[in-house]
């Protein structure tokens, strides 16, 4: 709560700071805006940029920081005799946090004074029941240490919090007068502000990179926090994907990589020819009426939600395949090759219905960006529209479409919730289309998912996946990327 | 007027490869090509003239139906290929294009080897019946496009590689190689330089033994150069069209007189 309040406090001094600065550039210059050397209102935001951005930086860092801080100081106070077997001290530390939240709550609601708080002594009060009064329920009884603990990181907190706002009101204050007292009619606000705006950009730029490594480091560690308690040969050499919660589970990859494998496979068999035809009607043969019409329309395939694909692929396409492929004598085909509607065939198709949209899209862009001379080259010799398209359109196009494919394929690889609706969920080295079958990323989502703690190579192992998995697409994207760059200057 | 028709005689004698009656072609509701009437004859050049936007690329791509790949344009009236009507229902514009070959105003060789830029057109209408006949048909058309000589021991290399002026030469040999009657060229040379200009006009002057050669040009020294009758185009009229020389020398339009002498255009 104080620091939404010094957050609306730092906005009110920025507001004032613009007004200030405003005003004071326009006084310099007699009250003549033509004599500045920026319009008014920069030397304005100026003087709260430079109230605003210092200050609003260090809060940010200050609020992440200071838990952590305290946390470290405090947990030192916690002697080893007390962490009881099996646990951690994360687990007492959150012990210590609860009840220095509970004391919290009794002062604000007024059943304790703050010198009470303070000075509160397990041995004479019964901690437990006081909090509870106060809508604080807590497992056990507390003891004395947990309760120094608590009172210490109270009053460790209390004086963070106070120093925090002192020192942000300071510097929001510096920045401002330092702003201020810089404003004159030549003072260059205009460029300044334009530096501020380029460290705004760069800002966001760069946040959106550490994200990716942020992800990509906490996957890595989680990870090699697998790779202690599960031997890595066993990972990414083993033949068999058999979890168990006796401790003897045995965590291939290998048979989900196959299963991920085959089902992009097939879904890029029904979304490559399916998605390259209809881009190249749209771009070539299609009239604009058609094209204006029918593109949105095949982009909202796009739009669809991968869940109500998943819906599609377990209630319409797996029964359907079913009835074609199954059913002894009842069937289409006379056969019983197929048991369940989850399968291969099933996720494949459906997967590559949702990839259509995308591979079209893309070559069509990719199609439009041959240039018309090529056409008409063509054209003008004699050739048909197909024979343009197939000798001279699609080669240009080829590298491009290529890309495109690839992109196709990473999200194929990716993708999760069609392959959970529409798989199945066993493990296995087969060629059958029609067999269920599991891949990557639904293994990640039932070993994650339900009571789980993050401690056993059960647990983690979804890391591993998730990391090998982040590292095919990544590749996939990087190879599509390095394609589409290479050869498409051969045509500009 | 009496040059006209004396003119006029001069033409009928000689064989007519293309002859338009009454040309119009609209853009949706733009008149782009009013009225026109031409008659071009066999192994001659023909240069169009006018300032931009008169129509004259328009009409060129009408004589090979070119403009049949824009959904907006309409041609009226009658263009006759050696007496036949290349509008007519049952004439297939694809095998028209096979005769009526056009070379553009940038240079566009396909993204391929200079052989199968060559071989293109020979290959999709079956004109070799094996690879040595193609092989032949590729060395004689590079002959005709004089480029022969700088790229016989590079047939394999990519077409765009070339230099600006050897790709349009390119072209033009691309464009020989599916033996058409009438060369049709959109300012062949205006994304050259001066060389590779020179060498491309005389390339257009010997194509002249063989071929019916249209040419659009914004150049009248060009077109001075190397044609032999010239139709000048103005605001989607033909304003006259007559022997070279004597569009040049003697205009009977005073349209005429002030686009060649640099009044307007």
């Amino acid at each position: 709560m104080p620091t939404l309040w010094l957050v609306v406090l730092l906005f009110a001094l920025a507001a004032v700071g613009f007004v200030l600065g405003r005003s004071r550039a326009l006084a310099t210059a007699g009250g003549d805006a033509r004599a500045l050397h920026s319009l008014p209102t920069y030397y304005g935001l100026n003087v709260a940029l430079s109230a605003l951005v210092p200050a609003l930086g260090v809060l940010a860092i200050w609020v992440l920081a200071q838990p952590i801080l305290i946390e470290t100081r405090v947990s030192g106070m916690i002697p080893d005799e007390l962490i009881p077997e099996g646990t951690t001290r994360g687990l007492v530390m959150s012990d210590v946090r609860r009840v220095a939240d509970g004391l919290d709550e009794a002062v604000r609601q007024g059943s304790l004074t703050k010198s009470e708080a303070d000075n509160l002594r397990s041995d004479a009060t019964d901690v437990r029941a006081r909090l509870g009064e106060v809508g604080v329920a807590l497992g056990s009884d507390v003891r004395p240490e947990v309760l120094t603990a608590a009172q210490q990181f109270r009053r460790m907190t209390t004086t963070g919090n106070i120093a925090m706002i002192v020192v942000i009101g300071m510097l929001a204050a510096g920045g401002l007068a330092f702003a201020y007292t810089r404003t004159n009619k030549d003072f260059r606000a205009r460029n300044v502000v334009e530096q501020g705006v380029l460290a705004l950009l760069i800002l966001a730029a760069s946040l959106a990179i550490l994200t990716t490594v942020g992800i990509v480091l906490s996957m890595l560690f989680e990870t090699l926090n697998f790779f202690k308690l599960h031997p890595w040969t066993d990972f990414f050499f083993g033949s068999t994907w058999a979890p168990n919660f006796r401790g003897d589970s045995e965590l291939s990859i290998l048979p989900l990589l196959w299963g991920t494998l085959y089902i992009s496979f097939l879904a890029l068999l029904v979304a490559v020819p399916i998605g390259l035809f209809a881009a190249i009607y749209l771009s070539e043969y299609a009239n604009r009426h058609t094209r204006a019409f029918a593109k949105p329309l095949l982009e909202i395939l796009a739009g669809i939600p991968t869940i109500v694909y998943g819906l599609f692929a377990l209630l319409t396409v797996g029964p359907a395949l079913v009835k074609v492929f199954g059913r002894g004598e009842d069937g289409l085909l006379g056969v019983d090759w197929m048991t369940g509607a989850t399968s291969v065939l099933t996720a494949g198709v459906v997967m590559g219905i949702m990839l259509i949209p995308f591979v079209s899209s893309l070559s069509d862009d990719i199609i439009n960006a041959v240039p018309q001379a090529m056409r008409d080259g063509s054209l003008g010799l004699g050739a048909t529209k197909s024979e343009t398209v197939r000798q001279v359109v699609l080669p240009a196009a080829l590298p491009g479409i290529v890309g495109a494919v690839l992109l196709a394929a990473s999200r194929a690889i990716g993708e999760t919730m069609i392959v959970v609706m529409g798989a199945g969920a066993i493990a296995k080295f087969s060629l059958n289309p029609l067999e269920s079958m599991t891949t990557i990323t639904t293994r990640i989502v039932s070993q994650l998912t339900g009571d789980t703690d993050f401690a056993s190579p059960e647990t983690l192992v979804a890391f591993a996946l998730g990391l090998t998995l982040f590292v095919l697409t990544l590749g996939l994207n990087v190879l599509a990327l390095y394609i589409v760059r290479t050869y498409r200057e051969q045509y500009e | 007027m009496n040059d006209m028709t004396l003119l006029e005689r001069d033409v009928d004698t000689k064989n007519i490869k293309i002859a338009a009656n009454n040309v119009q072609v609209y853009y949706g509701d733009t008149h782009a090509i009013k009225d026109v009437n031409v008659q071009i004859e066999d192994k001659t050049v023909t240069a169009f003239i006018g300032p931009s936007g008169c129509g004259k690329s328009t009409f060129l791509r009408c004589l090979n139906r070119m403009n049949d790949t824009i959904d907006i344009c309409r041609v009226e009236g009658d263009i006759l290929l050696d007496g036949e009507d290349i509008y007519d229902p049952k004439v297939d514009p694809v095998q028209l294009r096979a005769k009526v070959g056009m070379v553009f105003q940038k240079p566009n060789p396909f993204p391929k080897s200079i052989y199968d830029n060559i071989a293109y057109g020979p290959r999709i209408h079956g004109l070799a019946r094996n690879k040595a006949e193609l092989d032949d048909i590729v060395e004689k058309s590079l002959r005709r496009g004089a480029i022969w000589d700088e790229v016989k021991d590079r047939l394999d290399a990519p077409g765009t590689g070339l230099s600006g002026g050897q790709q349009q030469r390119l072209c033009i040999a691309r464009a020989v190689a599916t033996e058409p009657e009438v060369l049709l060229m959109d300012e062949p040379c205006s994304a050259l330089d001066p060389i590779a200009t020179a060498q491309v006009e005389e390339l257009i002057d010997e194509l002249r033994q063989n071929y019916s050669v249209v040419i659009v040009t914004h150049s009248m020294q060009q077109a001075a150069r190397v044609s032999q009758k010239t139709a000048f185009f103005h605001l989607g009229n033909l304003v006259e069209f007559g022997e070279t020389g004597h569009i040049f020398t003697n205009p009977e339009d005073p349209r005429t007189e002030s686009y060649i002498t640099g009044r307007i255009g």
